[in-house]
């Protein structure tokens, strides 16, 4: 008479599945560029039409690109965190202005503070889909040799900076002072 | 992560009604057809329950945009798809890949049917060799079955 | 005030479905006949407690008491009444105050149309009904009150969701949750079934017209969510297997798996442990729907705002009523194996292989839903199932079960001949492929092998479920209502495979843009853009322009599709104009201004469309129908097993 116990077999396995799973996150999705090459951009800057910036600028150690716009709300949330990391001069911040108003966002740099080394305008969205961004914000960490080495999507925040990417510094062994 | 996730969200759910290219239609109708049987098969990423096809989102429309590029230089369906499975992984195909961790998935329809069948047969068999008549365990003197198909 | 006291009716609630599941399982488990009385008291009690909770948020949106946090985030002071009165339910909280009310409904109805069975079995069924509406009580007052304050109460509400401000939407929930939790009464006599240690042909009848009331209701539910889709969703799509649509479709065809199944256990008492089975089945599937939506487990364009906490708490309840029914199970089910057969080829062969393909059908929507979440737990790569994927796997076990309707629905029971239904079988056949050959020559033109097939199907059983109606009215034989009902339901099952395999095999789509005096071609039609104006409605602007279409130099229609911007959410919405006609519908859906007065345009031409909420209504009507057979109304209890002479004639 065993097999009467296979439908409550079947849902005792299915009600485990789905305790386990609960608590996932499911809006995350991991990146398919993590450990490749970071994909090369050459985009004008976001305060001169004219002056490119380009990966190429940052090779040789390691680098953040944080993706943001000024319609977006979590953005300037997380804009003091990058202003503190830029200040303590860890790693230079590259930002990717992610279709956007060009007068808007330099407006924004000027009055809540400019973190990046160097931004570049990505107004048609090309470089954003490259790099497989789906939601802004997002920041991605690339290592002295230019392969990615992690993404976060959402705000940063100093927790998710001291828990994700530091250690993945102290590998990378490059720190600047 | 919960308030981008319902913002996003929430974006997503007004755009539901629908995405309706502005730029031209290809000339050629077959490239057209080709050109709405990609995107149909393509998801929206950050629209997690639409194709690119149907989400009015910036990204659709930047993706769509990308489609038609890539078609417009010649690449084939199967340049376009891993395209995009480079960037967003293969969560953005619409029909899972077929690949060793998706057999399950394709075998399914037809295992299932198999295994049912399989019970089936096995029981119609075995109660094919039991008698038609008599009493069926506690049968209160009901109807017999007539001979006529009433159910 | 007045949400304070729903608040307390709802306590109070609590506490009377406490009781009615206490003294129903206990009194009837010892044997006490007046804890019966007690368990009625109970129901009838609680029943008024949870419809005073429900109308106190009800008025609490009447009058616009923005206090309310339900009401403030789900409702707004420009909204019409009846949208007022609709959003009580447009979110989780409200809608499960609404779910508790519909149980208790159900519950009421239990005890006004069980006079004729025996007190301990309605008693244990009133218990296992108290079972399941305490736990949803306790899930509302625990993790969703509506009930809480808003301190200091908003100037205005947050509006109700524009897509839910339409009355087919608006409407939908109810009778959808009077499918899903009618199922409960069936769960519950399953229940009571296996703690009595009882079950035989006459349970099954008292079983049937509850399973059928409930799984025609889901049915009409089901199709109003497909019908709302297709005309608000401004892209002409009806089904598209998301996850909350899959919570919706499992638990009917399950359910349409039982109430053949039932047939059987009546008939010829087989089948029993199957049907308990499926019983339980259908009701899990309804938790389990809720538990889908609810828990943030999937992510849906249905799904309600998802708290893992929630999500934990329907799972814990769902686990145990579940766990405990299907352990009875476990204990019980050896005890109702019968030792009749039937023959190869019978009435019975033909509904096991129907509950067969339904459950095969059913577990690989599940499966399908699911997938991505296994994949993801461990820790492989995240992908998504589509619609492409559900479509195949949908049919390939649909698709036989369709065909073998046809003769299926004549087969004898015990052993099929077919000696007077053959040849009439073997005409109907040929006249289906006739015509199908007809459609897709002559009308549509070719398209697949697979419309085709479809065809061929739709007609086939169209014509087989008229056979015995008709033969029997030439024969001067009485009708009885559950002949009617199943030709019925057959019959509209024929129309919605012919409307699904038209509109899926011949829709013509086109995506363009047009300027005011501009005319466009689509299937033979002139779609012309006559103006773009803008209009003003209660709480949304709108740009709004009128198309005129033509055929053939005849005008047919003028469309006025809209763009709206509902003014509180700031968020557009397209209001599609629609021409619907019983042989084709013509959509038109505005998208975007590309400047200098031209607009982008999708038209659409959906042939037989209608056919598809047609037959899933007909296939309703067949539900009621045969739930009103004279059978059902008799006295019978198992415990004289004496049938009415009447009762020998009908069937």
């Amino acid at each position: 008479m065993w097999r009467y116990l296979i439908p409550i077999g079947l849902f005792a396995a299915l009600v485990t599945f789905f305790y386990v799973g609960i608590d996932r996150d499911k809006q995350t999705l991991p990146s398919p560029l993590i450990g490749k090459p970071a994909p090369q951009f050459q985009l004008p800057s976001v305060d001169d039409p004219t002056k490119l910036v380009s990966n190429s600028d940052f090779a040789g150690k390691p680098y953040l690109l944080n993706v943001w716009a000024t319609w977006c709300v979590e953005c300037r949330h997380e804009h003091k965190t990058l202003l503190e990391i830029a200040r303590r001069g860890e790693v230079p911040i590259v930002g990717l202005d992610w279709r956007d108003d060009r007068a808007q966002a330099q407006q924004w740099l000027q009055q809540l503070g400019n973190p990046y080394t160097a931004t570049a305008f990505d107004d048609e969205g090309r470089v954003a889909i490259d790099w497989g961004v789906y939601g802004a914000p997002e920041t991605f960490l690339i290592g002295a040799d230019g392969k990615v080495l992690f993404k976060h999507i959402s705000a940063m925040t100093p927790e998710v900076w001291e828990r994700d990417f530091l250690p993945l510094l102290g590998r990378t062994g490059a720190r600047t002072e | 992560m919960k308030r981008i996730a319902s913002a996003l969200f929430l974006m997503c759910w007004m755009q539901l009604a629908g995405a309706i290219d502005t730029a031209p239609a290809f000339s050629d109708p077959a490239m057209q057809e080709r050109y709405s049987h990609i995107i149909h098969q393509l998801r929206c990423v950050q629209c997690r329950s639409q194709s690119i096809a149907d989400s009015n989102v910036s990204l659709a429309a930047d993706l769509r945009r990308q489609v038609r590029e890539l078609m417009a230089a010649g690449k084939s369906d199967a340049d376009i798809f891993t395209y995009m499975t480079d960037r967003y992984g293969d969560y953005v195909l619409y029909d899972p890949p077929l690949a060793p961790r998706t057999w399950l998935l394709w075998a399914a329809p037809l295992l299932l049917v198999g295994i049912g069948a399989f019970v089936a047969v096995t029981v119609i068999v075995r109660k094919s060799h039991l008698p038609v008549d008599g009493d069926a365990g506690e049968d209160h003197g009901i109807d017999p079955a007539s001979e006529t198909g009433e159910t | 005030m007045i949400i304070e006291l729903g608040h307390f009716a709802l306590i109070l609630a609590l506490c009377l479905t406490l009781a009615q599941a206490f003294f129903g399982l206990i009194g009837a488990a010892t044997r006490r006949p007046h804890w019966f009385a007690v368990t009625q008291r109970a129901v009838a009690g609680q029943f008024v407690m949870t419809a005073c909770a429900f109308a106190s948020l009800a008025y609490a949106f009447y009058v616009n008491d923005f206090s309310v946090l339900y009401v403030a985030q789900n409702s707004n002071s420009q909204l019409p009444t009846f949208y007022r009165f609709a959003a009580v339910w447009g979110a989780h909280e409200g809608s499960l105050l609404l779910w508790l009310l519909v149980l208790s409904i159900w519950t009421v109805a239990v005890t006004a149309f069980s006079r004729n069975q025996p007190d301990i079995m309605i008693s244990r069924v009133l218990g296992v009904l108290g079972v399941v509406s305490v736990g949803f009580a306790l899930f509302i007052l625990l993790t969703s009150s509506p009930f809480e304050r808003l301190w200091p109460a908003a100037a205005d509400g947050r509006d109700l969701n524009p897509v839910l401000q339409d009355p087919a939407l608006a409407i939908h929930p109810p009778i959808l949750y009077t499918g899903y939790v009618g199922f409960s009464v069936a769960f519950a006599f399953a229940v009571a079934a296996m703690l009595e240690g009882k079950l035989d042909s006459v349970w099954a009848r008292w079983v049937r017209p509850w399973a059928t009331m409930a799984w025609l209701f889901l049915t009409v539910g089901i199709a109003l969510g497909s019908w709302w889709a297709y005309y608000e969703l401004g892209w002409g799509g009806w089904w598209f297997w998301d996850s909350v649509e899959n919570a919706s479709f499992m638990p009917w065809l399950i359910g349409t798996a039982l109430i053949h199944s039932l047939a059987v256990t009546e008939k010829r008492g087989l089948f029993k442990s199957w049907t308990l089975l499926l019983a339980i089945t259908a009701f899990s599937l309804s938790l389990l729907g809720t538990f889908l939506v609810r828990s943030g487990i999937i992510e849906s364009v249905h799904a309600f705002a998802s708290d893992p906490s929630r999500g934990l708490f329907i799972l814990v309840f769902m686990g145990t009523c579940v766990g405990v029914a299907l352990g009875l199970y476990a204990w019980r089910a050896p005890l109702f194996r019968s030792n009749v057969g039937f023959a190869v080829i019978s009435r019975e062969s033909f509904l096991l292989m129907n509950n067969v393909l339904l459950v095969a059908a059913t577990f690989l929507i599940l499966f399908g839903t699911l997938y991505p979440v296994f994949l993801d737990a461990m820790k492989l790569n995240k992908l998504s199932v589509g619609a492409p994927w559900f479509t195949v796997a949908f049919l390939i076990p649909m698709l036989p079960m369709v065909f073998m309707m046809v003769p299926g629905m004549h087969a004898d029971w015990k052993r099929a001949t077919f000696s007077r239904t053959k040849t009439t079988l073997l005409a109907v056949t040929a006249v289906a492929v006739l015509a199908a050959l007809l459609l897709s020559f002559v009308a549509y033109g070719w398209h697949s092998i697979l419309a085709f097939v479809g065809f061929v199907a739709a007609f086939a059983v169209a014509l087989s479920a008229l056979v015995d109606p008709v033969n029997r009215l030439r024969k001067g034989h009485s009708l009885s209502a559950s002949v009617v009902g199943m030709s019925i339901a057959h019959f509209g099952l024929a129309i919605f495979v012919l409307g699904v395999t038209t509109v899926e095999s011949y829709h013509i789509e086109s995506d363009l843009s047009l300027r005011p005096g501009q005319t466009a071609q689509l299937a033979g039609y002139d779609f012309k853009m006559v103006s773009v104006r803008d209009v003003v409605g209660p709480n949304y602007d709108a740009v709004e322009s009128e198309v005129v279409i033509s055929r053939n130099g005849k005008q047919v229609t003028v469309l006025h599709p809209q763009k709206r911007t509902y003014r509180v959410q700031t968020s557009p919405l397209t209001e599609a104009g629609i021409d619907a006609g019983w042989g084709r519908d013509l959509f038109v859906a505005m998208g975007e201004p590309l400047g200098d007065g031209a607009w982008s345009l999708r038209l659409q031409y959906k042939p037989l469309i209608r056919c598809i909420w047609l037959g899933a209504l007909v296939i309703a009507l067949g539900g009621l129908v045969s739930v009103t057979d004279r059978r059902y109304r008799q006295r019978v209890t198992a415990d004289t097993g004496a049938v009415s002479p009447a009762a020998a004639e009908t069937l």
